[in-house]
């Protein structure tokens, strides 16, 4: 054996050889192992020789267990791998080591998220012939939410609900709203001045032919009261009657000509061309709603682009909101699936999504008094338990991909805000030194 | 895990399609390996001697890329990690996320135990299930070595979960060991300055051992890779979790950093990872904001790749949202998310007992199922197929239809005039606008219940039975 050969290589060789034309061969030959460096061992080298030498002997074994001898029951008897461990004795079986053994962290991107999605703009200024003091631009991401991948363009934006007549709401909803229920203007201008939304929706409820059948011209009405009273981006919801809601929104979209609302919502069970050709008239964008099936929301997205013309840039998509306990995992992943078919490469998914946060609130453990069961521990009190319950419907919704979060409770609102605002990047805080949590008095 | 076709694990496999998995073949065995819903030692031929070497070749192939790591003993081990994949619609999450409650060795003795047993006993019934939480973590605020022993003696004696010791002084986590040897703790950490003497600790005493590196993974991925020479694998990693600001956005880019690298195969740092959501405490003061963060801070952390956490808010309020949010990141996306649709009988129902609708919806199911039957109410409970659609969605989406409901109760051959005495069906609260047209289709008297199944049994009280017809 002249040539220099890798014991590596040789198992490899003698992998690839049948096994048994080798019978009879014999493998000899020392092997030398060169310490340079002066005399004496120190113990990280003792170990790093330990380990070459140990590295050695397993390619041995394998050419060995190869040629069909079992080097693993001579591996066994020799270490005694095959009594139970003594206990206490295998600090001293184990390798001592003096120093942190060196290694580099190291993570790549994420090579197929190749496709950014579609930023889309809610509101135009007198600029833009509407008369809205700002606007908000969703979208345009090209990795999952605060991933280190790629910048986030544009932070979450939170738009709050506002109704066109008193509703059922859970009591520590309602405790916020009670000087404004009748008044759908000052209830507008109250959760902007005082609780911070980015944007309000404004639902016509009444418009449903079941509650009070408004007719769609006074529901219009309410429309330009709200964006008389503010002068943020707003969002425009129908009653959810299919029949009526093509008609409610079609108004609502002429009588707010240019200020570029979203109009809630179209959907597969209703005459969403209508509704598309509203939007598309009278320069609004439309929300493409679906109901949890992520093959729904791409018909409906084709549909609205393809057969109505909708623009591109005048998409915004709700895949539904399940609340935290009822759905919730449905709702995250479908949403998380829309996100990373849209980011690899799918023109149907690629649009900004929106989430009815406010379903949050149907969950019983956000407004009961106290559990219905008798064997659950107490749940405490609830006017903490709701706010709490439509943050984490929200904030999970918002990992998923979620960019706009429809809400209703003040205290859910800031938190929210807080939180994806700080993933986000654009929160400062005072450092705090974890290094000795432990210790800490709480 | 290695492979992912059930060819590539049938290869290994007796292919004698003997049966014993439970299994007509070894090819519908290997497909359940692979999609991790069998282990590999329900084959019990492959244990046999001579199929040893394919055995362990195909175990190793099998083995998830984040390590498994166990804490605790008994019937109330807590395994964590295990995890294969970045998302959970790819598979699953395996081994739910373990919330850790604290207390602390200043503690008095009695408010202690108290805490202990609270945290024990906490329960959310759910599905058909009761959710709970998991350990125990004795924080060490004295620093001194006997009375950190005292207390986690005092919660060995309490309660079964398993603990987590938590202290940066080897001599106090010794002290603690010395008293809980025999319940596999979780230790509490091993950092830059202490990992010799703590992984003395853990080797001597064989447990599993948590490694802190706050942000900074190149020292985390050393500590890891040196644990391992020295001999062990029982690892979990806690890149320290920040609570605020920018430095809490650094922390979810260590999170998602050190998840994808483990499950892209960098097995020196594929261990399962701990977040220390009790970190919200040192910038919050007030108690319901400190609440609240933590909450959000361990929202954030169950859904993106914390295995285990250190919580230390026992408010129903802070309790109820973690135990759902890590119920809805784990729940098994692969699972039937539908009942099957039909009449069921919830406790004995006689023709003067109600006739109850829902939808099929597993969630809505077992909601209504467990209000009604654990306030002892017999009725006909019927799940219409709503292609497991929730009652709200499902009428605004035309899945729950008065039409469906006459088909759904005629479908199981049940005639509403003779079956029951009073020819009535009661549908949910928030179907209510469908009361005339089910009217209409069954010719049954429709009453609209109430729109939360808790509150069924106040409503039987003042409805039940019908009074007009």
């Amino acid at each position: 054996m002249t040539n220099k050969m890798k014991l590596k290589e040789l198992s490899d060789m003698l992998q690839d050889l049948n096994v048994e034309s080798l019978e009879g061969v014999t493998i000899e030959g020392d092997i030398e192992l060169n310490i340079s460096g002066g005399g004496g061992l120190n113990p990280a080298l003792a170990y790093a020789l330990g380990n070459e030498i140990s590295q050695i002997s397993l390619h041995m074994a394998n050419i060995g267990r190869m040629l069909g001898f079992p080097a693993e029951q001579l591996f066994a008897s020799a270490f005694g791998m095959g009594e139970m461990p003594q206990p206490g004795t295998l600090p001293s079986q184990s390798p001592k080591i003096q120093e942190l053994l060196a290694s580099k962290f190291e993570v790549s991107k994420i090579d197929n998220w190749k496709n950014s999605i579609q930023e889309v703009t809610l509101g135009a200024t007198s600029a833009d012939g509407g008369s809205r003091k700002s606007t908000v631009t969703l979208g345009g991401e090209n990795a999952l939410p605060y991933y280190f991948d790629a910048p986030m363009p544009h932070r979450n934006y939170i738009t709050m609900d506002v109704f066109d007549m008193p509703i059922g709401m859970a009591k520590a909803v309602k405790g916020n709203y009670e000087d404004v229920i009748n008044d759908p203007a000052e209830w507008a201008k109250k959760v902007v001045r005082d609780f911070n939304a980015d944007m309000v929706t404004i639902h016509l409820i009444s418009t449903d032919p079941l509650i009070n059948d408004t007719p769609a011209k006074e529901a219009a009405k309410v429309v330009e009261d709200v964006l008389q009273a503010v002068d943020v981006p707003i969002v425009i919801g129908g009653s959810g009657n299919p029949e009526k809601d093509p008609e409610v929104l079609e108004k609502a979209a002429e009588v707010s000509e240019g200020e570029r609302v979203l109009l809630a919502s179209a959907s597969l069970n209703l005459d969403y061309e209508r509704i598309a050709k509203a939007a598309i008239d009278h320069g609004h964008v439309v929300l493409s709603w679906t109901q949890l099936e992520i093959n729904a929301q791409k018909e409906l997205n084709r549909k609205l682009m393809k057969q109505c013309n909708v623009p591109r840039d005048s998409i915004i998509m709700d895949p539904t909101t399940a609340a935290l306990g009822y759905g919730l995992d449905y709702a995250y992943t479908n949403m998380e699936r829309i996100r990373l078919a849209g980011l690899m490469g799918d023109d149907e998914l690629t649009f900004p999504m929106s989430s009815g946060t406010t379903n949050a609130w149907g969950a019983r453990e956000a407004w009961m008094v106290s559990s219905p069961l008798k064997q659950d521990s107490d749940w405490g009190p609830r006017e903490y338990r709701g706010p709490i319950w439509e943050i984490v419907t929200g904030l999970a919704l918002s990992l998923a991909g979620n960019d706009m979060f429809m809400m209703m409770h003040p205290t859910s609102v800031q938190v929210l805000k807080e939180i994806t605002q700080t993933l986000y990047g654009s929160i400062e805080a005072q450092e705090i030194d974890i290094s000795n949590w432990i210790g800490a008095e709480v | 895990m290695k492979i992912n076709s059930p060819l590539e694990a049938y290869k290994f496999l007796p292919a004698t399609n003997c049966g014993e998995c439970g299994e007509a073949t070894c090819m519908a065995f290997a497909a359940h390996l692979i999609d991790r819903s069998k282990k590999l030692t329900d084959c019990t031929p492959i244990l046999q001697d001579k199929f040893k070497k394919k055995f362990e070749e195909l175990d190793q192939l099998l083995a998830p890329e984040i390590r498994e790591v166990e804490i605790g003993v008994g019937e109330k081990i807590s395994k964590i990690g295990g995890d294969d994949v970045l998302y959970r619609h790819k598979l699953t999450f395996f081994n739910q996320t373990k919330l850790a409650y604290d207390v602390w060795d200043t503690m008095d003795e009695k408010d202690l135990v108290e805490r202990v047993t609270y945290i024990q006993d906490f329960r959310k019934f759910y599905v058909g299930n009761f959710l709970t939480v998991d350990m125990v973590a004795v924080r060490c605020t004295s620093n001194d070595p006997k009375r950190f022993a005292a207390a986690v003696k005092k919660v060995v004696q309490t309660t079964d979960l398993p603990i987590i010791l938590c202290s940066f002084n080897p001599d106090v986590l010794k002290a603690g060991l010395e008293v809980a040897k025999d319940r596999n703790p979780l230790l509490y950490a091993a950092n830059r300055d202490n990992w010799k003497e703590v992984a003395e600790l853990a080797l001597q005493y064989d447990v599993p051992v948590t490694l802190f590196a706050p942000d900074d993974l190149d020292l985390l991925k050393s500590m890891a890779k040196t644990f391992a020479e020295m001999g062990t694998e029982k690892l979990v990693l806690d890149p320290g979790t920040f609570p605020t600001g920018k430095q809490l956005k650094q922390t979810f880019s260590n999170f998602v950093k050190v998840r994808r690298a483990g499950i892209d195969g960098d097995r020196e740092i594929a261990y399962p990872i701990m977040a220390v959501p009790f970190t919200a405490w040192m910038a919050h003061d007030d108690p319901v904001s400190a609440s609240y963060w933590e909450t959000v801070v361990a929202s954030v952390f169950t859904i993106k790749y914390g295995d285990i956490m250190i919580l230390h808010s026992t408010e129903p309020y802070a309790m109820l949202p973690q135990l759902h949010i890590r119920d809805t990141i784990y729940t098994d996306p692969r699972k039937p998310v539908m009942v099957d649709p039909g009449m069921y009988k919830v406790g004995e129902p006689t023709a003067d007992s109600p006739v109850l609708v829902t939808t099929n919806f597993a969630l809505t199911y077992y909601t209504v199922e467990s209000d009604i039957s654990s306030n002892k109410i017999d009725c006909f409970l019927w799940a219409i197929d709503t292609d497991g659609i929730g009652v709200e969605a499902a009428v605004a989406g035309g899945q729950l239809t008065a039409e469906k409901i006459r088909k759904g109760i005629e479908d199981a051959g049940f005639d509403l005039k003779k079956d029951t005495t009073h020819n009535t069906v009661v549908i949910p609260g928030l179907a209510a606008r469908l009361q005339g047209d089910v009217e209409d289709a069954t010719g049954a008297n429709v009453m609209v219940g109430p729109a939360d199944s808790g509150r069924i049994p106040g409503w039987m009280e003042k409805n039940w039975p019908p009074q007009n017809k």
